[in-house]
Protein backbone atom coordinates (compact mmCIF):
# COMPACT_ATOMS: atom_id res chain seq x y z
CA UNK A 1 0.00 0.00 0.00
CA UNK A 2 1.47 3.11 -1.08
CA UNK A 3 1.33 6.37 1.62
CA UNK A 4 -1.03 8.11 -0.97
CA UNK A 5 -3.39 4.65 -0.45
CA UNK A 6 -3.07 5.17 3.24
CA UNK A 7 -3.53 8.66 3.38
CA UNK A 8 -6.55 8.03 1.39
CA UNK A 9 -7.96 5.76 3.98
CA UNK A 10 -6.66 7.93 7.01
CA UNK A 11 -8.79 11.14 5.39
CA UNK A 12 -11.61 9.09 4.89
CA UNK A 13 -11.75 8.03 8.39
CA UNK A 14 -11.17 11.59 9.57
CA UNK A 15 -14.29 12.54 6.90
CA UNK A 16 -16.64 10.00 8.38
CA UNK A 17 -15.59 11.32 11.92
CA UNK A 18 -16.18 14.41 11.27
CA UNK A 19 -19.76 13.92 9.27
CA UNK A 20 -20.87 11.76 12.43
CA UNK A 21 -22.97 14.76 13.85
CA UNK A 22 -24.50 15.60 10.63
CA UNK A 23 -25.41 12.20 10.14
CA UNK A 24 -27.17 11.68 13.54
CA UNK A 25 -28.81 15.10 13.13
CA UNK A 26 -30.12 13.65 9.59
CA UNK A 27 -31.29 10.18 10.83
CA UNK A 28 -33.43 12.27 13.68
CA UNK A 29 -34.99 14.66 11.30
CA UNK A 30 -35.82 11.91 9.22
CA UNK A 31 -37.62 10.40 12.13
CA UNK A 32 -39.35 13.17 13.22
CA UNK A 33 -40.90 13.18 9.57
CA UNK A 34 -41.86 9.47 10.05
CA UNK A 35 -39.50 8.39 7.49
CA UNK A 36 -37.59 5.13 8.34
CA UNK A 37 -39.79 3.84 10.39
CA UNK A 38 -39.50 0.08 9.75
CA UNK A 39 -38.27 -2.61 12.24
CA UNK A 40 -35.90 -4.67 10.56
CA UNK A 41 -35.62 -7.67 13.15
CA UNK A 42 -35.40 -11.14 13.39
CA UNK A 43 -39.05 -11.35 13.93
CA UNK A 44 -39.10 -9.70 10.05
CA UNK A 45 -35.98 -12.05 9.15
CA UNK A 46 -37.84 -15.40 9.83
CA UNK A 47 -41.24 -13.83 7.88
CA UNK A 48 -39.67 -12.80 4.65
CA UNK A 49 -36.44 -14.86 4.44
CA UNK A 50 -32.60 -14.30 3.96
CA UNK A 51 -33.42 -12.98 0.69
CA UNK A 52 -36.17 -10.97 1.44
CA UNK A 53 -34.32 -9.50 4.22
CA UNK A 54 -31.09 -8.39 2.49
CA UNK A 55 -33.65 -6.92 0.25
CA UNK A 56 -35.11 -5.01 2.71
CA UNK A 57 -32.00 -3.62 3.93
CA UNK A 58 -30.85 -2.68 0.84
CA UNK A 59 -33.18 -0.08 0.72
CA UNK A 60 -36.18 -1.98 -1.49
CA UNK A 61 -38.64 -2.38 1.36
CA UNK A 62 -41.42 -1.00 -0.89
CA UNK A 63 -40.94 -3.28 -3.56
CA UNK A 64 -40.94 -6.23 -1.75
CA UNK A 65 -43.89 -5.40 -0.03
CA UNK A 66 -45.70 -4.62 -3.02
CA UNK A 67 -44.30 -8.42 -4.31
CA UNK A 68 -45.86 -9.65 -0.82
CA UNK A 69 -49.17 -8.14 -1.37
CA UNK A 70 -49.65 -9.45 -4.95
CA UNK A 71 -49.45 -13.12 -3.15
CA UNK A 72 -51.99 -11.59 -0.61
CA UNK A 73 -53.91 -11.12 -3.60
CA UNK A 74 -53.28 -14.42 -4.48
CA UNK A 75 -53.79 -15.59 -1.32
CA UNK A 76 -57.32 -14.04 -1.14
CA UNK A 77 -58.42 -15.28 -4.52
CA UNK A 78 -58.08 -18.85 -3.34
CA UNK A 79 -59.79 -17.34 0.38
CA UNK A 80 -56.72 -18.30 2.44
CA UNK A 81 -57.45 -16.45 5.00
CA UNK A 82 -54.85 -17.33 7.78
CA UNK A 83 -52.08 -17.07 4.97
CA UNK A 84 -53.08 -13.65 3.85
CA UNK A 85 -53.33 -12.53 7.59
CA UNK A 86 -50.00 -13.59 7.88
CA UNK A 87 -48.70 -11.49 4.74
CA UNK A 88 -50.86 -8.67 5.94
CA UNK A 89 -48.93 -8.15 8.75
CA UNK A 90 -45.31 -8.71 6.68
CA UNK A 91 -46.70 -6.08 4.43
CA UNK A 92 -47.29 -3.62 6.59
CA UNK A 93 -44.38 -3.94 8.95
CA UNK A 94 -42.40 -3.35 5.94
CA UNK A 95 -44.60 -0.64 4.75
CA UNK A 96 -45.75 0.84 7.73
CA UNK A 97 -46.49 4.58 6.43
CA UNK A 98 -48.35 2.76 3.37
CA UNK A 99 -52.38 3.65 4.55
CA UNK A 100 -53.58 1.49 1.46
CA UNK A 101 -52.01 -1.26 3.08
CA UNK A 102 -53.14 -1.00 6.45
CA UNK A 103 -56.93 -0.21 5.03
CA UNK A 104 -56.85 -2.73 2.89
CA UNK A 105 -55.72 -5.36 5.11
CA UNK A 106 -58.03 -4.25 7.80
CA UNK A 107 -61.36 -4.49 5.29
CA UNK A 108 -60.32 -7.98 3.89
CA UNK A 109 -59.99 -9.31 7.51
CA UNK A 110 -63.02 -7.66 8.91
CA UNK A 111 -65.26 -7.53 6.29
CA UNK A 112 -64.26 -10.65 3.94
CA UNK A 113 -62.71 -13.16 6.20
CA UNK A 114 -65.42 -12.76 8.82
CA UNK A 115 -68.03 -13.06 6.33
CA UNK A 116 -66.81 -16.57 5.29
CA UNK A 117 -65.88 -17.96 8.58
CA UNK A 118 -69.47 -16.92 9.05
CA UNK A 119 -70.47 -18.96 6.04
CA UNK A 120 -68.06 -21.65 6.53
CA UNK A 121 -70.59 -24.87 5.68
CA UNK A 122 -67.51 -27.24 7.60
CA UNK A 123 -68.11 -25.76 10.46
CA UNK A 124 -71.46 -27.12 12.15
CA UNK A 125 -71.37 -25.41 15.59
CA UNK A 126 -73.16 -21.63 14.86
CA UNK A 127 -71.07 -20.82 18.30
CA UNK A 128 -67.79 -21.53 16.91
CA UNK A 129 -68.79 -19.90 13.78
CA UNK A 130 -69.44 -16.24 16.18
CA UNK A 131 -66.35 -17.22 17.44
CA UNK A 132 -64.11 -17.01 14.10
CA UNK A 133 -65.98 -13.98 12.87
CA UNK A 134 -65.18 -11.90 16.69
CA UNK A 135 -61.60 -13.13 15.76
CA UNK A 136 -61.41 -11.24 12.37
CA UNK A 137 -63.36 -8.79 13.44
CA UNK A 138 -60.49 -8.18 15.94
CA UNK A 139 -58.04 -8.62 13.78
CA UNK A 140 -59.39 -6.35 11.07
CA UNK A 141 -59.59 -3.78 14.09
CA UNK A 142 -55.64 -4.36 15.25
CA UNK A 143 -54.62 -3.32 11.46
CA UNK A 144 -56.03 -0.11 12.10
CA UNK A 145 -55.25 0.41 15.59
CA UNK A 146 -51.47 -0.48 14.84
CA UNK A 147 -51.62 1.69 11.34
CA UNK A 148 -52.88 4.60 13.47
CA UNK A 149 -49.93 4.04 15.83
CA UNK A 150 -47.66 4.51 12.64
CA UNK A 151 -49.40 7.48 11.24
CA UNK A 152 -51.01 9.32 13.79
CA UNK A 153 -50.70 12.49 11.75
CA UNK A 154 -53.26 11.46 8.79
CA UNK A 155 -57.37 11.10 9.20
CA UNK A 156 -57.60 7.80 6.99
CA UNK A 157 -57.51 5.37 9.36
CA UNK A 158 -59.18 7.05 12.18
CA UNK A 159 -62.16 6.92 9.71
CA UNK A 160 -61.57 3.49 8.95
CA UNK A 161 -61.82 2.38 12.48
CA UNK A 162 -64.73 4.95 12.89
CA UNK A 163 -67.02 2.96 10.24
CA UNK A 164 -65.69 -0.79 11.71
CA UNK A 165 -66.69 0.26 15.34
CA UNK A 166 -69.82 1.21 13.87
CA UNK A 167 -71.18 -1.44 11.35
CA UNK A 168 -68.80 -4.50 12.96
CA UNK A 169 -68.68 -3.59 16.65
CA UNK A 170 -71.56 -1.44 17.35
CA UNK A 171 -69.38 0.48 19.48
CA UNK A 172 -71.56 3.89 18.80
CA UNK A 173 -69.17 5.57 22.02
CA UNK A 174 -66.18 4.42 20.79
CA UNK A 175 -67.09 4.82 17.08
CA UNK A 176 -67.74 8.74 18.18
CA UNK A 177 -64.81 9.19 19.25
CA UNK A 178 -62.90 7.94 16.42
CA UNK A 179 -64.95 9.90 13.93
CA UNK A 180 -64.37 12.82 16.08
CA UNK A 181 -60.49 12.22 15.74
CA UNK A 182 -60.67 11.75 12.35
CA UNK A 183 -62.47 15.42 11.74
CA UNK A 184 -59.96 17.18 14.21
CA UNK A 185 -57.71 17.02 10.46
CA UNK A 186 -57.73 20.14 8.35
CA UNK A 187 -57.90 17.05 5.28
CA UNK A 188 -60.75 15.54 6.92
CA UNK A 189 -64.02 15.01 4.79
CA UNK A 190 -66.54 17.23 5.69
CA UNK A 191 -68.90 14.24 7.07
CA UNK A 192 -66.52 13.05 9.85
CA UNK A 193 -67.81 15.62 12.25
CA UNK A 194 -71.38 14.75 11.28
CA UNK A 195 -70.55 10.89 11.51
CA UNK A 196 -69.22 11.63 14.97
CA UNK A 197 -72.25 13.33 15.94
CA UNK A 198 -74.80 10.75 14.48
CA UNK A 199 -72.92 8.38 16.67
CA UNK A 200 -72.75 10.05 19.84
CA UNK A 201 -76.87 10.28 19.82
CA UNK A 202 -76.46 6.77 19.90
CA UNK A 203 -74.57 6.64 23.02
CA UNK A 204 -76.33 5.85 26.31
CA UNK A 205 -76.12 8.92 28.33
CA UNK A 206 -74.33 11.27 25.76
CA UNK A 207 -77.42 12.37 23.91
CA UNK A 208 -77.53 16.06 25.25
CA UNK A 209 -74.03 16.42 23.80
CA UNK A 210 -74.57 14.81 20.88
CA UNK A 211 -77.80 17.35 20.30
CA UNK A 212 -74.93 20.36 21.26
CA UNK A 213 -73.23 19.61 18.49
CA UNK A 214 -75.23 18.60 15.81
CA UNK A 215 -77.29 21.59 16.50
CA UNK A 216 -74.10 23.95 16.19
CA UNK A 217 -73.87 21.99 13.09
CA UNK A 218 -77.07 23.15 11.91
CA UNK A 219 -76.22 26.58 12.55
CA UNK A 220 -73.55 26.64 10.28
CA UNK A 221 -75.80 26.69 7.24
CA UNK A 222 -77.40 24.98 4.35
CA UNK A 223 -74.37 23.00 3.78
CA UNK A 224 -74.48 20.92 7.03
CA UNK A 225 -78.59 20.53 7.14
CA UNK A 226 -78.47 17.41 5.51
CA UNK A 227 -81.74 14.96 6.10
CA UNK A 228 -79.81 12.54 8.25
CA UNK A 229 -78.77 15.09 10.37
CA UNK A 230 -82.20 17.15 10.58
CA UNK A 231 -83.89 13.81 11.47
CA UNK A 232 -80.94 12.96 14.54
CA UNK A 233 -81.38 16.29 15.67
CA UNK A 234 -85.74 15.89 15.55
CA UNK A 235 -85.17 12.67 17.28
CA UNK A 236 -83.02 13.90 19.81
CA UNK A 237 -84.89 17.35 20.74
CA UNK A 238 -88.19 14.59 21.66
CA UNK A 239 -85.89 12.49 23.31
CA UNK A 240 -84.57 15.46 25.42
CA UNK A 241 -88.22 17.28 25.90
CA UNK A 242 -86.55 20.64 24.26
CA UNK A 243 -88.88 23.37 24.39
CA UNK A 244 -90.87 24.01 20.88
CA UNK A 245 -89.39 27.68 20.86
CA UNK A 246 -85.67 25.98 20.78
CA UNK A 247 -86.54 23.57 17.82
CA UNK A 248 -84.66 23.80 14.78
CA UNK A 249 -88.62 23.95 13.03
CA UNK A 250 -89.52 27.25 14.67
CA UNK A 251 -85.95 28.67 14.01
CA UNK A 252 -85.62 30.91 10.79
CA UNK A 253 -84.10 28.99 7.70
CA UNK A 254 -81.29 30.87 7.15
CA UNK A 255 -78.80 31.49 9.99
CA UNK A 256 -78.17 35.26 11.29
CA UNK A 257 -75.03 36.52 11.10
CA UNK B 1 -11.14 28.35 -17.53
CA UNK B 2 -9.03 26.00 -19.70
CA UNK B 3 -8.84 23.29 -17.31
CA UNK B 4 -12.98 23.42 -17.70
CA UNK B 5 -13.07 23.09 -21.51
CA UNK B 6 -10.32 19.91 -20.76
CA UNK B 7 -13.73 18.48 -18.28
CA UNK B 8 -16.13 19.49 -20.53
CA UNK B 9 -14.39 17.45 -23.70
CA UNK B 10 -13.49 14.77 -21.63
CA UNK B 11 -16.97 14.78 -20.18
CA UNK B 12 -18.48 14.71 -23.48
CA UNK B 13 -16.35 12.32 -24.62
CA UNK B 14 -16.95 9.85 -22.05
CA UNK B 15 -21.08 10.53 -22.34
CA UNK B 16 -20.88 9.71 -26.22
CA UNK B 17 -18.87 6.38 -25.41
CA UNK B 18 -21.17 5.19 -22.96
CA UNK B 19 -23.99 6.05 -25.48
CA UNK B 20 -22.22 3.76 -27.60
CA UNK B 21 -22.41 1.05 -25.41
CA UNK B 22 -25.86 0.64 -25.63
CA UNK B 23 -26.08 1.40 -22.10
CA UNK B 24 -29.57 2.57 -22.83
CA UNK B 25 -31.20 -0.98 -23.62
CA UNK B 26 -31.47 -1.65 -19.70
CA UNK B 27 -34.77 1.20 -20.33
CA UNK B 28 -36.36 -1.32 -22.44
CA UNK B 29 -36.21 -3.91 -19.54
CA UNK B 30 -37.22 -1.08 -17.48
CA UNK B 31 -39.87 -0.33 -19.64
CA UNK B 32 -40.92 -3.32 -20.05
CA UNK B 33 -41.48 -3.65 -16.09
CA UNK B 34 -43.81 -1.12 -15.52
CA UNK B 35 -45.78 -1.76 -18.55
CA UNK B 36 -46.38 -5.46 -17.19
CA UNK B 37 -46.59 -4.60 -13.85
CA UNK B 38 -49.57 -2.16 -14.27
CA UNK B 39 -51.47 -4.79 -16.62
CA UNK B 40 -50.70 -7.54 -14.19
CA UNK B 41 -51.91 -5.30 -11.35
CA UNK B 42 -55.22 -3.85 -13.22
CA UNK B 43 -57.41 -6.18 -11.35
CA UNK B 44 -56.78 -4.63 -7.76
CA UNK B 45 -58.45 -1.82 -6.76
CA UNK B 46 -57.38 1.60 -7.66
CA UNK B 47 -55.38 2.80 -4.72
CA UNK B 48 -53.18 -0.46 -4.59
CA UNK B 49 -52.80 -0.18 -8.47
CA UNK B 50 -51.07 3.32 -8.33
CA UNK B 51 -49.08 2.29 -5.22
CA UNK B 52 -47.65 -0.86 -6.86
CA UNK B 53 -47.04 0.90 -9.90
CA UNK B 54 -44.97 3.60 -7.88
CA UNK B 55 -43.44 0.71 -5.74
CA UNK B 56 -42.13 -1.31 -8.04
CA UNK B 57 -41.05 1.49 -10.48
CA UNK B 58 -39.21 3.25 -8.20
CA UNK B 59 -37.57 0.63 -6.99
CA UNK B 60 -36.28 -0.31 -10.64
CA UNK B 61 -35.30 3.39 -10.98
CA UNK B 62 -32.89 2.72 -8.06
CA UNK B 63 -31.73 -0.49 -8.84
CA UNK B 64 -31.19 0.19 -12.57
CA UNK B 65 -29.30 3.31 -11.44
CA UNK B 66 -26.94 1.40 -8.74
CA UNK B 67 -26.16 -0.59 -11.19
CA UNK B 68 -25.27 1.89 -14.37
CA UNK B 69 -23.52 3.79 -11.77
CA UNK B 70 -21.30 1.05 -10.29
CA UNK B 71 -20.94 -0.98 -14.09
CA UNK B 72 -20.05 1.89 -15.88
CA UNK B 73 -17.76 3.83 -13.61
CA UNK B 74 -16.10 0.29 -12.77
CA UNK B 75 -15.27 0.22 -16.12
CA UNK B 76 -13.97 3.44 -17.75
CA UNK B 77 -10.41 3.17 -16.40
CA UNK B 78 -9.24 -0.28 -17.31
CA UNK B 79 -11.36 0.09 -20.55
CA UNK B 80 -8.97 3.34 -20.94
CA UNK B 81 -5.82 1.61 -20.15
CA UNK B 82 -6.67 -1.68 -22.32
CA UNK B 83 -7.31 1.00 -25.40
CA UNK B 84 -4.45 3.37 -24.19
CA UNK B 85 -6.42 6.47 -24.72
CA UNK B 86 -5.74 7.16 -21.33
CA UNK B 87 -1.96 7.56 -22.25
CA UNK B 88 -3.23 9.79 -25.06
CA UNK B 89 -4.71 11.67 -22.79
CA UNK B 90 -2.56 12.49 -20.29
CA UNK B 91 0.87 12.81 -22.14
CA UNK B 92 -1.15 16.48 -23.01
CA UNK B 93 -1.32 19.14 -20.63
CA UNK B 94 -4.22 17.41 -18.69
CA UNK B 95 -4.07 17.13 -15.12
CA UNK B 96 -4.68 13.80 -13.37
CA UNK B 97 -7.48 15.11 -11.52
CA UNK B 98 -9.47 16.93 -14.71
CA UNK B 99 -9.13 13.37 -16.37
CA UNK B 100 -11.10 11.70 -13.38
CA UNK B 101 -13.41 14.90 -13.11
CA UNK B 102 -14.63 14.65 -16.54
CA UNK B 103 -15.16 11.04 -16.42
CA UNK B 104 -17.14 11.50 -13.15
CA UNK B 105 -18.77 14.16 -15.01
CA UNK B 106 -19.91 11.93 -17.83
CA UNK B 107 -21.10 9.24 -15.81
CA UNK B 108 -23.16 11.46 -14.09
CA UNK B 109 -24.50 13.02 -16.99
CA UNK B 110 -25.43 9.13 -18.24
CA UNK B 111 -27.11 9.04 -14.68
CA UNK B 112 -29.38 11.98 -14.74
CA UNK B 113 -30.53 11.37 -18.47
CA UNK B 114 -31.17 7.60 -17.37
CA UNK B 115 -33.13 8.49 -14.57
CA UNK B 116 -34.80 11.08 -17.18
CA UNK B 117 -35.92 8.49 -19.62
CA UNK B 118 -37.20 6.30 -16.54
CA UNK B 119 -39.28 9.13 -14.88
CA UNK B 120 -40.77 9.47 -18.22
CA UNK B 121 -41.84 6.26 -18.46
CA UNK B 122 -42.96 5.62 -15.38
CA UNK B 123 -45.05 9.10 -15.54
CA UNK B 124 -46.14 8.28 -18.91
CA UNK B 125 -47.92 4.69 -17.26
CA UNK B 126 -49.03 6.29 -14.27
CA UNK B 127 -50.78 9.28 -16.51
CA UNK B 128 -51.97 6.38 -18.52
CA UNK B 129 -53.62 4.20 -16.04
CA UNK B 130 -54.67 7.42 -14.35
CA UNK B 131 -56.80 7.91 -17.01
CA UNK B 132 -58.34 5.02 -17.37
CA UNK B 133 -59.47 5.07 -13.62
CA UNK B 134 -61.15 8.52 -14.02
CA UNK B 135 -63.03 7.27 -16.90
CA UNK B 136 -63.89 4.86 -15.29
CA UNK B 137 -65.14 6.21 -12.26
CA UNK B 138 -66.91 8.73 -14.16
CA UNK B 139 -69.03 6.04 -15.52
CA UNK B 140 -70.15 4.58 -12.26
CA UNK B 141 -70.98 8.04 -11.05
CA UNK B 142 -72.59 9.20 -14.14
CA UNK B 143 -75.87 9.78 -12.45
CA UNK B 144 -74.89 10.77 -9.00
CA UNK B 145 -74.19 13.99 -7.27
CA UNK B 146 -71.78 16.42 -8.82
CA UNK B 147 -69.96 16.70 -5.61
CA UNK B 148 -69.58 13.10 -4.90
CA UNK B 149 -68.03 12.41 -8.49
CA UNK B 150 -65.97 15.53 -7.97
CA UNK B 151 -64.25 13.91 -4.40
CA UNK B 152 -64.30 10.21 -6.03
CA UNK B 153 -62.30 12.17 -9.34
CA UNK B 154 -60.16 14.15 -5.85
CA UNK B 155 -59.90 10.29 -4.12
CA UNK B 156 -58.12 9.16 -7.41
CA UNK B 157 -56.04 11.93 -8.21
CA UNK B 158 -54.42 11.93 -4.77
CA UNK B 159 -53.27 8.55 -5.28
CA UNK B 160 -51.57 9.21 -8.30
CA UNK B 161 -49.27 12.08 -8.78
CA UNK B 162 -48.22 14.09 -6.12
CA UNK B 163 -45.13 16.65 -5.75
CA UNK B 164 -43.44 14.29 -3.03
CA UNK B 165 -42.36 12.01 -6.04
CA UNK B 166 -40.28 14.58 -7.66
CA UNK B 167 -37.81 14.73 -4.67
CA UNK B 168 -37.66 11.08 -3.91
CA UNK B 169 -36.33 10.82 -7.66
CA UNK B 170 -34.32 13.02 -7.13
CA UNK B 171 -32.93 11.69 -4.07
CA UNK B 172 -32.92 7.79 -6.43
CA UNK B 173 -30.30 10.12 -8.60
CA UNK B 174 -27.69 11.53 -5.62
CA UNK B 175 -27.52 7.70 -4.62
CA UNK B 176 -26.60 6.63 -7.64
CA UNK B 177 -24.32 9.35 -8.39
CA UNK B 178 -22.97 8.86 -4.84
CA UNK B 179 -22.27 5.23 -6.07
CA UNK B 180 -20.43 6.12 -9.22
CA UNK B 181 -18.30 8.13 -6.90
CA UNK B 182 -17.09 5.81 -4.36
CA UNK B 183 -16.99 3.58 -7.39
CA UNK B 184 -14.39 5.90 -8.53
CA UNK B 185 -12.16 6.00 -5.76
CA UNK B 186 -12.45 1.96 -5.65
CA UNK B 187 -11.42 1.69 -9.09
CA UNK B 188 -7.97 4.14 -8.16
CA UNK B 189 -6.74 1.58 -5.94
CA UNK B 190 -7.86 -1.45 -8.22
CA UNK B 191 -6.03 -3.73 -10.86
CA UNK B 192 -9.63 -5.34 -12.12
CA UNK B 193 -12.96 -4.08 -13.06
CA UNK B 194 -14.34 -7.15 -11.23
CA UNK B 195 -12.40 -6.32 -8.20
CA UNK B 196 -14.06 -2.63 -8.44
CA UNK B 197 -17.91 -4.30 -9.05
CA UNK B 198 -17.41 -7.02 -6.04
CA UNK B 199 -16.35 -4.12 -3.92
CA UNK B 200 -18.65 -1.52 -4.73
CA UNK B 201 -21.50 -4.55 -4.59
CA UNK B 202 -19.81 -4.79 -1.05
CA UNK B 203 -20.03 -1.74 -0.03
CA UNK B 204 -23.53 -1.14 -1.11
CA UNK B 205 -24.86 -3.61 1.26
CA UNK B 206 -22.49 -2.42 4.05
CA UNK B 207 -23.48 1.01 3.27
CA UNK B 208 -26.82 0.73 4.13
CA UNK B 209 -25.86 -0.99 7.71
CA UNK B 210 -23.75 1.46 8.70
CA UNK B 211 -26.49 3.88 10.51
CA UNK B 212 -27.00 0.46 12.74
CA UNK B 213 -23.17 0.25 13.43
CA UNK B 214 -23.33 3.98 14.14
CA UNK B 215 -25.91 3.33 16.57
CA UNK B 216 -24.28 0.88 18.37
CA UNK B 217 -21.26 2.25 18.29
CA UNK B 218 -22.49 5.65 19.71
CA UNK B 219 -25.22 3.72 22.02
CA UNK B 220 -22.30 3.47 24.72
CA UNK B 221 -23.57 0.03 25.14
CA UNK B 222 -21.21 -2.38 27.58
CA UNK B 223 -20.14 -4.55 24.73
CA UNK B 224 -16.74 -6.21 23.83
CA UNK B 225 -13.96 -3.78 22.27
CA UNK B 226 -13.35 -5.51 19.31
CA UNK B 227 -17.18 -5.32 18.41
CA UNK B 228 -17.15 -1.57 19.32
CA UNK B 229 -13.98 -1.15 17.14
CA UNK B 230 -15.66 -3.18 14.25
CA UNK B 231 -18.57 -0.80 14.40
CA UNK B 232 -16.49 2.08 14.73
CA UNK B 233 -14.29 1.38 11.46
CA UNK B 234 -17.89 0.49 9.51
CA UNK B 235 -18.94 4.06 10.71
CA UNK B 236 -16.08 6.01 10.04
CA UNK B 237 -14.85 4.24 6.53
CA UNK B 238 -18.52 4.00 4.73
CA UNK B 239 -21.19 5.94 3.53
CA UNK B 240 -24.36 5.83 5.05
CA UNK B 241 -26.44 5.02 2.63
CA UNK B 242 -30.08 4.86 4.43
CA UNK B 243 -29.64 8.46 4.68
CA UNK B 244 -31.29 8.28 1.01
CA UNK B 245 -33.63 5.19 1.13
CA UNK B 246 -36.60 8.19 1.42
CA UNK B 247 -38.22 6.94 -1.54
CA UNK B 248 -40.17 3.79 0.18
CA UNK B 249 -41.71 6.22 2.41
CA UNK B 250 -42.31 9.09 0.15
CA UNK B 251 -44.26 6.21 -1.79
CA UNK B 252 -46.54 5.58 1.13
CA UNK B 253 -47.78 9.28 1.21
CA UNK B 254 -45.15 10.81 3.65
CA UNK B 255 -44.60 14.30 2.58
CA UNK B 256 -40.46 15.73 2.73
CA UNK B 257 -39.48 18.21 4.97
CA UNK B 258 -37.35 20.54 2.82
CA UNK B 259 -35.44 20.46 5.53
CA UNK B 260 -34.45 16.74 5.17
CA UNK B 261 -34.50 17.19 1.85
CA UNK B 262 -31.87 19.41 1.52
CA UNK B 263 -29.93 17.58 4.09
CA UNK B 264 -30.06 14.68 2.18
CA UNK B 265 -28.62 16.44 -0.94
CA UNK B 266 -26.30 18.30 1.20
CA UNK B 267 -24.77 14.77 2.46
CA UNK B 268 -24.66 12.90 -0.80
CA UNK B 269 -22.51 16.42 -2.13
CA UNK B 270 -20.64 16.19 0.62
CA UNK B 271 -19.84 12.11 -0.20
CA UNK B 272 -19.22 12.39 -4.11
CA UNK B 273 -16.90 15.53 -3.66
CA UNK B 274 -14.95 13.30 -0.65
CA UNK B 275 -14.88 10.29 -2.68
CA UNK B 276 -13.59 12.41 -5.77
CA UNK B 277 -10.93 14.23 -4.33
CA UNK B 278 -9.32 11.31 -2.62
CA UNK B 279 -10.15 9.35 -5.77
CA UNK B 280 -8.16 13.00 -7.33
CA UNK B 281 -4.81 11.89 -4.56
CA UNK B 282 -4.52 7.88 -5.29
CA UNK B 283 -4.68 8.66 -8.68
CA UNK B 284 -2.42 11.16 -8.50
CA UNK B 285 0.66 8.57 -7.63
CA UNK B 286 -0.54 5.92 -9.55
CA UNK B 287 1.96 4.04 -12.65
CA UNK B 288 -0.12 3.76 -15.49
Amino acid sequence: MSWRQSAAVLLLALCGAAMLPFQGRLAREAQAAYFQKTLLDIDLRERIGQAGFLAALSGFRSPLAAILWIDAHSAWENTEWGRMAGLFDTVTTLQPRSLTYWDMAAWHMAWNASTAAMQNEKQPSEALRIKAQREYFNLGRDFLERGIKNNPDRSELYLQLAVLLRDKFEDHCAAAEAFAKAAAFSDAPPYAARFACYELAKCPGREREAYEKLRALWLQGEKQRLPSLINFLRELENRLDIPAAARIDSAPAHPQN
Amino acid sequence: MRLAGVVWAIGRNTLTELVRQKVFYFLLIFALLVIGNSAFIAKLSFQEQFQMLKDISLGAMSVFGALVAILATANFLPKDMEDRTIYTILAKPVPRHCYLLGKLCGILALLAVAIFLMSGVFIAVLWIRESAVLAETRVQFASAPPEELALAVKEVTASTFNANLLPGILVIFIKSALLASLTLFLSTFATSSIFTILMAVALYFIGHLQATAREYWLSGLDVEWWSRFLAALVSLLFPDLQAFNLTDDIIAGTAVPLKLFLGTAALGGIYIAVYFALSALVFSGREL
